[in-house]
């Protein structure tokens, strides 16, 4: 037994309302610069829908993730090490732009320079990819809640196995459709394909927390880890050349902050905490043949952290005092392996993810209560669930590979739940027959409520410091915003080599840089025009800092007494 | 001024193939990326890219014959003058027609295709220049050596014995200096190429993941020992090496 940890996330889908917050939050964190405009680490999904990019869960197509071969072995999908060589000079499976989108932006100049005339100007979306005009035709949330489902809802590759396997059960028809919101981060896989299909051996997982980061230094851009990553969540910078991904934000995590989507998430929808697993035991947890029986081979390679045994190995392997103690609080672990109600995003595509989803009760719910029944009732959702076979199928393909019975189990237990804690609400004794009927006791159930329902900043992330004594190997130690040598787009565009050479610069470095960029620009990405002039947005109203008027103007007395004025209402 | 082409300039050429390439792997890790472009365009590339790069790997295997192995050796083995040169134009002609369409419709579409023409740099538009011009004449001596002269059959007896005395350090500049102008052009063009290799995108070449195909599948790296981000100067550790054991 190898025991290493695990940061892992559960996001309690009951609780997506569908904002993007999240993903907006992490793309101004981590994505907003020229190269990734198409980028989001985060991203949330509209079910049933394509997905982003378009249908990145047909493997067909794609070839993500792992299969077995004719002696049981995991192999990739999109075939082995000789293959991907041969497939170097050009993929040929990989998602193109169009398959995200082409991203945009807006002219807003003109919205001010229009001359003077009969016609409103308008602010034409111009590529940020060619800079020229642009007709959007798509986005990443594009379909956002079912926009468009009644004529493109059959391309969800799920609504198409299903409709294959069952006639006629997903509706679009605006009454008897259903949906929920998927929120999507990369899954910071035990047996990741991503990593496997890299020719350089750029990617890596770390030994201490098991966050799956690409080496900006080795990543060569053969691009082998866009068509390995099933969830399409390696992205290509086009302006360095480089893969990209989610990094569970890792510089927030080694200091015991939570990751940006989960700070700024306005359900609290997401845990994070540590799990302990059994490193070797992976290779032969996802080779197992039954694909329904993965998320139980997944669930087995977890440890219990109370286990004695267990405490023992991790303390040989060197797993400190601080970090058993949080694995042993850590909610995630509560919610996968004690309650079992968290599933894995496609087990079945062998990569054991670490992102893990409470399937959502609502679609259900939000039905029973339009039909004027009551919907808290233990006994009518409890029936809902079984007959409205719908959601329950769909489910099923996303969380445990087909495997009806799992998702019936985990959405039971959550009606249960409802029925339970409405009758102690009401001040009735808890009726100790309903936390039975799904195979628990009521203190469990109350503690499983507690945990989902209103647990606190301090429950939902337990998240350990990385270690004082290690704090010198921290990536971004050493490094200050006054990075000399021309940190930041400037400097990078300038370089002798062309785009994007030379040291590279600290992450937080170029995030500010790029983010200073990019918000005192409104015109495509690295045109040089408008570097310098401020957004507004992010001006406190003091002064006129310079750049925040046009300099192509001359300076007449106008605008100084604009300025004049700004200068004294500052206050 | 033979001395100065073909006794000083091909080791002027080694000192900054090497040097540079060496100095860029050391400053430059993070621009060395073969800045793939297959994310904008794909129906082309995926002609024109293997053509190219398979196209090229014949090339070399063929320069490496003809330079490196010398004729004694061929005949040696029984390998008749004729059935030498009639192999070496006929896979060299095919390989190398393979190479320039490649690189045609690649260039082709680097330029039609708007959002790869916008992500060309100035770097590489000379890169294309140079190495266009290296096939091109590489071309230009294969078929001059068919159709227009008698050249073509005496490289092996100037040009390759050249290129074999470099690597003693006694160039032989008469050998190649006897050569016909059309592989003087070439092994210029080709000097120039190599020169400007380390300072453009070709260095992706030097790092052919050939390790992939033993490598473990999954890497684990430990935080400490994979920390990309060098200390620079200014910002190096107190403290002495052997208190330091981390020599970074």
């Amino acid at each position: 037994m190898r025991v290493m940890a695990q940061m892992g996330m559960v996001m309690n889908l009951d609780k997506c309302i569908g904002c993007h917050t999240c993903s907006v939050t992490c793309k101004q964190a981590w994505t907003n610069r020229a190269g990734v405009e198409y980028v989001w680490f985060n991203n949330v999904e509209t079910r049933p829908g394509q997905g982003y990019p378009r249908r990145y869960e047909d493997q067909e197509k794609w070839k993500g993730g792992w299969e077995l071969n004719k002696r049981g072995r995991l192999k990739l999908k999109a075939g082995g090490r000789v293959k991907k060589l041969f497939g170097l000079f050009a993929n040929p499976i990989q998602p193109e732009l169009k398959d995200y989108y082409e991203p945009w932006t807006y002219d807003y100049k003109t919205l001010v320079d229009a001359p003077l005339g009969d016609d409103f100007p308008v602010a034409r979306p111009k590529s940020l990819i060619t800079g020229k005009d642009t007709k959007i035709t798509w986005s990443a949330n594009w379909d956002d809640n079912l926009g468009g489902t009644t004529e493109l809802g059959h391309l969800d590759p799920i609504v198409e196995k299903v409709r294959r396997e069952s006639e006629d059960k997903i509706k679009f028809e605006y009454e008897q459709t259903f949906m929920f919101y998927l929120p999507r981060i990369c899954e910071h896989c035990l047996n990741p394909s991503c990593m496997a299909s890299c020719p350089s051996g750029a990617i890596y997982k770390r030994v201490e927390d098991g966050i799956v980061l690409v080496d900006q230094d080795q990543c060569r851009g053969w691009r082998q880890c866009m068509t390995g990553c099933p969830y399409k969540k390696i992205y290509f910078n086009h302006k360095t050349g480089k893969a990209e991904k989610c990094t569970f934000c890792y510089p927030r995590i080694e200091v015991g902050l939570p990751t940006v989507c989960s700070e700024t998430c306005v359900g609290r929808l997401r845990y994070l905490g540590l799990f302990l697993y059994d490193a070797d035991a992976v290779t032969a947890a996802a080779s197992v043949t039954d694909p329904k029986d993965l998320y139980q081979a997944q669930m087995d390679v977890l440890l219990d952290p109370n286990d004695p045994d267990v405490i023992k190995a991790a303390r040989e392997q060197g797993i400190q005092e601080d970090w058993i103690e949080a694995a042993q609080k850590s909610p995630v672990y509560a919610l996968t392996k004690v309650y079992k109600l968290a599933l894995p995003l496609h087990p079945e595509y062998r990569t054991m993810p670490m992102v893990w989803y409470i399937p959502p009760l609502s679609p259900v719910v939000d039905l029973l209560r339009d039909q004027g029944h009551d919907a808290e009732n233990q006994d009518v959702l409890f029936g809902a669930i079984d007959a409205l076979r719908i959601p329950v199928e769909y489910l099923a393909e996303l969380f445990t590979a087909g495997d009806t019975e799992r998702v019936t189990e985990v959405l039971r237990k959550l009606a249960a739940m409802r029925a339970y804690m409405r009758g102690i609400s009401l001040g009735n004794d808890p009726d100790e027959s309903i936390p039975a009927s799904v195979g628990m006791d009521g203190a469990t159930m109350y503690e499983m409520y507690r945990l989902m329902a209103i647990a606190k900043y301090s429950e939902r992330y337990v998240i350990p410091k990385a270690h004082a004594e290690q704090a010198h190997d921290l990536e971004e130690m050493g490094c200050s915003l006054d990075f000399d040598g021309g940190p930041g787009m400037g400097a990078m565009g300038n370089s002798p080599f062309g785009e994007a050479s030379g040291r590279p610069t600290p992450v937080a470095v170029e995030t500010f840089n790029a983010l200073k960029d990019r918000q005192s620009s409104d015109s495509v990405a690295g045109a040089d025009t408008l570097r310098g002039r401020v957004n507004l947005l992010n001006w406190d109203g003091n002064g006129a800092p310079p750049g925040l008027f046009p300099q192509d103007h001359p300076t007449g007395p106008a605008v100084d007494a604009r300025a004049d004025a700004l200068d004294g209402g500052g206050s | 001024m033979d001395i100065f082409l073909w006794g000083v300039l091909p080791y002027v050429m080694v000192v900054i193939l090497v040097g540079g390439s060496i100095w860029r792997y050391k400053y430059d890790q993070f621009g060395w990326t073969t800045r793939s472009s297959q994310l904008y365009e794909s129906r082309l590339l995926r002609i024109g890219s293997p053509l190219f790069h398979f196209g090229l790997l014949a090339v070399i295997a063929g320069h490496f014959f003809g330079l490196v192995i010398p004729k004694s050796w061929t005949e040696a083995v029984g390998m008749t003058e004729d059935l030498y040169h009639f192999n070496a134009l006929f896979v060299g002609s095919i390989a190398g027609v393979g190479t320039l369409a490649g690189i045609a419709l690649l260039i082709y579409r680097r330029r039609k295709t708007g959002p790869v023409f916008m992500a060309t740099t100035k770097n590489d538009k000379l890169m294309y220049v140079v190495l266009l011009a290296a096939i091109l004449f590489g071309l230009w001596t294969t078929l001059a050596s068919v159709f227009f002269d008698e050249h073509g059959v005496t490289y092996r007896d100037t040009v390759s014995p050249w290129f074999r005395s470099l690597f003693i350090f006694q160039p032989d500049v008469g050998a190649m200096a006897a050569a016909p102008t059309s592989f003087h052009i070439h092994t210029l063009v080709g000097m120039l190429l190599f020169m400007v290799w380390p300072f453009t995108r070709l260095v992706h070449a030097f790092t052919a993941p050939l390790h992939y195909l033993f490598r473990p599948y999954i890497v684990y790296r430990s935080r400490d020992k994979g920390a990309s981000v060098a200390n620079r100067d200014g910002w190096s550790d107190v403290g002495t090496r052997d208190r330091d054991t981390r020599n970074r």
